[in-house]
């Protein structure tokens, strides 16, 4: 295809918004500013292998996995909810969906803590019932529940937008065949929305793995996250070269889980998100 | 009504750029670009100034001395007044980073009083003019904690397990567990800093939260027991919630000034010691330690401000209660094992 004069400002965009800025970062992650001016090095790189930053980027990992389970399996049946024909207020329920998504997510997450806390409305609750207060706010529970909360639209959307469009036809046929409704789940549902599951498992994992509000709002602090990290490097600390070079590291970690998901995807056919 | 769409738009397009436009052109006042802490100012106070002097405020706050050393340092901010503590200035200072003040813009400077001046951040008062002052100290909730409150020991208590927020602050946090160990707040001794990590990495269960402003709000709700604050946080803590008591351990605590600095980068120095001259004015300086609580070093606002305030230990403890405490000092090179250690603990 002949190159359109269309697509030169889309890619200036690019080299201006996202090469060059990534450009930037890695330079940053393997140079070093001394008195005498740069130098090359890979100590940042070496200084991430430390315990104490292994054991951040392991949390850091966990925890996104554990929401991108928690979402798939909450954002899984809501779709097929809201796909399916029985619903008859479907606008109005996938509406009601992303209403919340209007609002800012800051205020969401602020939200939740005056939920959560041990005065809160959960607790003021169990209280007139008569039961314990519970610690819940500052617990990693509280940080894995501000993260499904949060990317769990973005894990029911590309499913719904899947399952939407498979048609009709070829469930109606598997059950002519003979297939019993959870045949025709396992054996035609299920894999043609693999490829809105993996984009949903991408848009979630990558968000969650890289979050620093919600770990410190709803975290308190204590859940020092791979996100936390980087932000302590360039805010506070003012090290850009580690803080680069741990982007680079988290990078590396998007780039390689997803391709890895993506790989299971193109051997089933589809498209997804590359 | 597809078709309108585009129309619509190019509507609104030209509308934002004309009122933009319009707005602009109106206003050519000089901008002076004020970066303060947050909750640190009585609001009203700017619009005084701003119409005072017909100069146009851009009001920004911080929540650490990092956060704000940063920023400035890194360049791309243009900022004409800076409010940082002790430590802070005397790091600027060692930077080249600030501009002498002209005290010939700065009459209101005489009103401050002679122990605020000449501290070891400023020797010669070339680059700063206090603002406020105070101490760290620990704050409880008297229908939570029935025992009096004397040592920073408590906050290693596990009977208070879960009910204890720290502040999310390198220096502030590692210092007081410098102190419960009798060191001095400024110690550069690995052995000393390694025995006040370990003992942050113990307290660590009982840590309900590291927080930083919303300490205030967390206290005032009573959703934790103990809290390390600053004691002008706890004067306004206190009005809010008289459940609530500030008490300054015996082993000493730490002594700190914030006051108001001109950076390199400010394009308008004459306007920002106007500024600087205008926080200064009696009745000014009265509205902003009456708004937010804190001890003001301005000799004619403790002659105005309520008895009862200038009689509480909290905010004006007495001078010889001061002598033991320390002032944090620029740590140079050893910042960097400070904030490795915080990075250990928090992340333990």
């Amino acid at each position: 295809m002949k190159k359109n004069w269309l697509s030169y400002p889309y890619l200036l965009w690019m080299v201006l918004f996202v090469f060059f800025p990534l450009l930037l970062v890695f330079f940053y992650s393997i140079t070093d500013r001394t008195g005498e001016g740069l130098r090359f090095t890979l100590a940042h790189f070496r200084r991430f292998m430390e315990p104490i930053y292994l054991k951040v980027l392991t949390r850091s990992v966990k925890l996104a996995l554990i929401s991108t389970v928690l979402c798939l399996m909450l954002g899984y049946p809501m779709a097929m909810i809201l796909a399916g024909n029985h619903f008859k207020r479907k606008n109005i329920m996938i509406f009601l969906f992303v209403v919340p998504m209007w609002m800012n997510f800051l205020l969401r997450t602020y939200a939740w803590m005056t939920l959560l806390e041990r005065k809160g409305l959960i607790n003021t609750f169990l209280s007139w019932l008569g039961l314990n207060p519970l610690n819940l706010l500052y617990t990693e529970e509280a940080v894995v529940l501000g993260m499904v909360y949060n990317f769990l639209p973005f894990m029911v959307l590309p499913i719904y937008s899947v399952l939407s469009k498979i048609d009709k036809n070829l469930i109606e046929a598997a059950g002519d065949l003979g297939a019993n409704q959870f045949t025709v789940f396992l054996k035609v549902i299920l894999p043609l929305s693999l490829p809105g599951v993996v984009s949903g498992i991408t848009m979630v994992f990558m968000p969650a793995v890289t979050t620093f509000v919600i770990s410190r709002l709803l975290g308190g602090g204590q859940f020092t996250l791979i996100g936390n990290l980087i932000e302590q490097q360039f805010l506070y600390a003012g090290d850009w070269s580690f803080g680069s070079a741990i982007s680079m590291v988290m990078m590396i970690v998007i780039l390689l889980s997803t391709s890895v998901i993506t790989k299971y995807e193109k051997e089933n056919e589809g498209g997804g998100l590359w | 009504m597809v078709k309108k769409w585009p129309i619509l738009l190019l509507i609104t397009l030209v509308l934002t750029t004309v009122l933009t436009l319009s707005s602009c052109g109106q206003d050519n006042r000089v901008v002076l670009n004020v970066y303060n802490w947050g909750d640190y100012i009585d609001e009203s106070v700017i619009n005084e100034f701003e119409k005072k002097y017909n100069i146009r405020v851009n009001y920004d706050t911080f929540s650490t001395n990092e956060d704000m050393y940063v920023k400035v340092k890194s360049g791309g901010s243009n900022y004409d007044v800076l409010f940082p503590s002790d430590y802070t200035i005397e790091r600027m200072v060692k930077e080249d980073m600030l501009l002498k003040l002209d005290y010939n813009n700065i009459p209101n400077a005489q009103y401050i009083e002679e122990r605020f001046k000449h501290l070891d951040y400023d020797p010669q008062n070339e680059y700063s003019v206090p603002y406020m002052w105070g101490t760290v100290g620990i704050i409880y909730n008297k229908t939570m904690v029935h025992e009096p409150v004397t040592s920073w020991r408590i906050l290693w208590d596990e009977k208070y397990s879960k009910q204890i927020l720290m502040l999310d602050s390198q220096r502030d946090s590692i210092g007081v567990a410098l102190k419960m160990l009798g060191y001095s707040m400024n110690t550069l001794n690995l052995e000393e800093l390694e025995a006040a990590k370990q003992a942050l990495i113990k307290q660590k269960p009982l840590v309900l939260a590291y927080v930083g402003d919303d300490v205030k709000d967390k206290m005032i709700a009573g959703e934790a027991s103990l809290a390390v604050v600053w004691s002008g946080d706890a004067v306004y803590m206190k009005w809010e919630n008289p459940d609530l008591e500030f008490a300054l351990p015996e082993e000493a605590s730490n002594l700190w000034f914030d006051a108001m600095v001109i950076p390199k980068s400010s394009k308008h120095q004459t306007e920002a010691e106007t500024f600087i001259n205008f926080m200064c004015d009696p009745e000014i300086a009265f509205k902003n330690a009456d708004y937010i609580g804190y001890s003001s070093p301005h000799r004619e606002v403790q002659k105005m401000i309520d008895p009862e305030l200038l009689a509480d230990p909290t905010a004006y403890p007495a001078d010889a209660m001061l002598e033991s405490y320390d002032i944090f000092h620029d740590l140079g090179e050893y910042l960097k094992v400070y904030d490795r250690i915080w990075t250990e603990i928090k992340a333990h």
